[in-house]
């Protein structure tokens, strides 16, 4: 008897799932129909594994993802199986299963999106020989991967420039994701920028340790605001998220008071329209989509490394903020400093080391 | 109705109502829910390469499902897994990377190294506890973050080859095998799962079956009737933490050793310490119970990552339901009132 009731209700439980399940079927049927029609001619699909920032990052990762849609736009393809698509990953752990699942897929070519890829991306495209990757923001020496590297440091100075231009206090800041190279060659190239333009200005560099933690980011910026500095420049990825939201704050409360935030890898003035003075952008959106066209017409560079700079338009700075008292001048500086880097009479060091011996002159 | 079948059948209430809830979100935000499940299943189960990697998953998630449910059995809630997992994955990576030595000798020694790690990791809050009463819930909780920057300071400084990571470790000291690859066509599984099973059977033989055992489970029952039965409470606390972080360093050892083959700095928990708490609570603290919710968080969470290609349902959905499940468990209060409902009908 008490074991017939509790099948009864395991088996009431068990129906009502089925009979959900059932009625939501019958709801997106058609759609997903017609959308699976228009893919049979078989199109150069591409897709992207991001790491843990995720997709909506609002900086590396959703640039990349900005250039699969451009790319998928142009081409005409959909979303989805043999088109474009992303896979995002939560762990480390999580890379190698993405990668491997897209190039099962079908994915004519499948990117790996930042440097903690690598080992996945140089193990995976051994044993998926027949597919093609590629990599952001490192190298691996396979036939069947392309890498992609950036100039972030060309970038960065850009935004020094435009920082020490600025800044009443003399007081910057610098908040950084993880100490790796990449965000190595921000700060170098950022600190760079500031002594070139303003030798006495002090620059305040932070690092929070992490990509994906806005709350630190929102922690160590109002730290660095009320202690003088009224412009910051993250590295951080979502990190600095906390950043904006910060320097957004305290606009609100003291609109006359002068707080800037600078942005990075893609124009990140949507964040704060009031706040953010420029952005050192990194195109990864750029690289992105112009390696998938490469690719789409047969000139993959396999095994090769493509550096992107300020010279190939893949850095650059997104327009100064009209909002900004010194616009003007800022302006005039960065045009005279892009045209000095893209005609090689400096050279913006990549690596603390490097920028010891640094001097503009 | 028996306490047995009882404590089995809770957790598998749990799980339903948590997929029926689930089911009920999806229905609710516009998603087909029986796509969404079968990209799920077949995510984790369609294909051996998959089912590889669920193993691969499940491997870790035993081990520190394992740490805290034998912590929890003698009455200590040992959130510090996830430290002790990263100090037990540096330390099976370091052996693997510094020492060559014969693989009979090179393996266990790494995974010992791991053991011994997570153990001490685990002592200081054990001792903490025993010794001056200091919750160690606080204390794990506080050793978790130390471990973490600890860590990554060691592989930035001392073992960086490139790229904020150490080196490759050596052949001899892989669990990983060429056979196990080839067989789920190139996954990332490897050995670890036998170790973990054997850990599911020493963590049963342990507690079950010894004096040892009885008197780590009375500890848990009622220290003060255990110290008056004679038995020193203070040696218990601190040998539960000590074995509790040695299961958690061993998880730690199936990523380095198994998974990875290396050990990068970490921008953050990786979350299977945290993950090993749900594990042991939806397991019933049990070594079995243990080792069959592993496999559901695991398939769960590898079979979610081919959910938004499939189904186009984004995976955070399977967040919400194992956070929905973690939810009913942690609820199986109401589940058991409605069970002894049905019961006492019954008996009517």
């Amino acid at each position: 008897m008490k074991k017939r009731k509790i099948g009864m209700a395991l088996s009431l439980v068990l129906a009502a799932g089925t009979l959900l399940g059932a009625c939501g079927k019958s709801d997106t049927n058609k759609p997903a129909d017609t959308s699976k029609g228009g893919d049979k001619e078989k199109a150069f699909s591409v897709a992207m594994v991001t790491d843990v920032g995720g997709v909506d990052d609002k900086s590396f990762n959703q640039s990349a993802w900005e250039g699969l849609k451009d790319f998928g736009k142009d081409n005409g393809l959909k979303k989805g199986k043999g088109g474009f698509d992303y896979a995002q990953s939560t762990s480390d752990a999580d890379y190698s299963t993405n990668l491997n699942t897209l190039a099962r897929q079908g994915f004519d070519l499948v990117y790996g999106i930042g440097f903690l890829m690598h080992a996945a991306v140089d193990e995976i495209s051994q044993q998926q020989a027949k597919s093609k990757f590629a990599i952001v923001d490192d190298e691996v020496k396979q036939p069947n991967v392309a890498s992609i590297m950036f100039k972030e440091q060309e970038a960065a100075f850009l935004a020094g420039v435009a920082a020490a231009l600025q800044t009443k206090t003399n007081h910057i800041g610098f908040i950084g994701g993880m100490k790796i190279p990449v965000i190595e060659r921000f700060e170098s190239g950022f600190l760079a920028g500031v002594k070139a333009a303003k030798p006495e200005a002090k620059v305040d560099v932070q690092y929070s340790g992490a990509f994906d933690k806005a709350e630190l980011g929102g922690t160590i910026a109002s730290k660095m605001y009320s202690t003088g500095a009224d412009v910051i420049f993250h590295a951080a990825g979502a990190t600095g998220n906390g950043l904006f939201k910060e320097a957004g704050d305290l606009k609100k409360k003291d609109p006359s008071r002068e707080i800037w935030a600078i942005g990075v890898d893609r124009d990140q003035n949507d964040m704060g329209p009031d706040v953010v003075l420029t952005s050192a952008m990194k195109r990864v959106d750029v690289a992105v989509k112009d390696l998938s066209t490469k690719a789409k017409d047969g000139k993959f560079p396999g095994g090769q490394t493509t550096t992107y700079g300020l010279q190939e338009d893949g850095v650059g700075l997104a327009p100064i903020n009209s909002k900004a008292s010194n616009k003007d001048a800022i302006d005039k500086a960065v045009k005279e400093w892009v045209e000095k880097i893209k005609s090689g009479a400096i050279k913006v060091p990549g690596t603390l080391e490097e920028l010891k011996t640094f001097s503009a002159k | 109705m028996s306490k047995r079948l009882r404590s089995i059948l809770t957790p598998i209430i749990a799980v339903l109502l948590g997929i029926i809830v689930g089911t009920i979100i999806m229905l609710v935000s516009g998603y087909n829910p029986v796509d969404a499940y079968t990209a799920l299943w077949n995510g984790a189960f369609g294909d051996v390469y998959y089912t590889g990697e669920v193993i691969r998953q499940v491997t870790p998630y035993i081990l520190a499902g394992l740490a805290v449910a034998f912590a929890f059995r003698v009455g200590l809630f040992n959130i510090g897994v996830e430290g002790q997992f990263i100090v037990g994955w540096l330390a099976a990576v370091w052996v693997g990377v510094a020492f060559d030595l014969p693989k009979v000798i090179h393996l266990p020694l790494a995974i010992i190294a791991a053991m011994v790690a997570g153990g001490l990791w685990a002592f200081i809050p054990g001792l903490l506890k025993a010794r001056f009463r200091v919750h160690e819930v606080i204390v794990t909780i506080m050793m978790n973050y130390t471990a973490l920057h600890t860590v990554n300071y060691i592989i930035r400084t001392k073992l960086n080859q490139g790229s904020a990571k150490t080196g490759m470790i050596h052949e001899s000291a892989s669990l990983r095998s060429p056979w196990l690859q080839e067989l789920t066509t190139h996954s990332t599984m490897h050995w670890g799962i036998m170790i973990a099973i054997a850990c599911c059977f020493i963590m049963w033989f342990l507690l079950e079956k010894t004096t040892r055992g009885f008197e780590l489970r009375a500890v848990g029952f009622n220290q003060d009737a255990a110290h008056y039965a004679g038995m020193s409470v203070n040696k218990n606390i601190i040998l539960s933490m000590v074995i509790s972080g040695a299961f958690a360093g061993i998880a730690g050892a199936m990523e380095g050793l198994g998974t990875f083959g290396y050990m990068a700095v970490q921008g953050g928990f990786t979350g299977v310490g945290f993950n090993g708490i749900a594990v042991a609570l939806l397991g019933g603290n049990t070594a079995l119970g243990v080792f069959f919710s592993a496999l559901l968080f695991g398939s769960l969470k590898i079979g979610a990552l081919s959910m938004p290609l499939e189904a186009g349902v984004p995976k955070e959905l399977v967040d919400i339901i194992i956070a929905l499940i973690v939810f009913f468990v942690a609820s199986s209060y109401i589940i058991r009132v409605v069970l002894d409902r049905f019961s006492k009908k019954g008996v009517k």
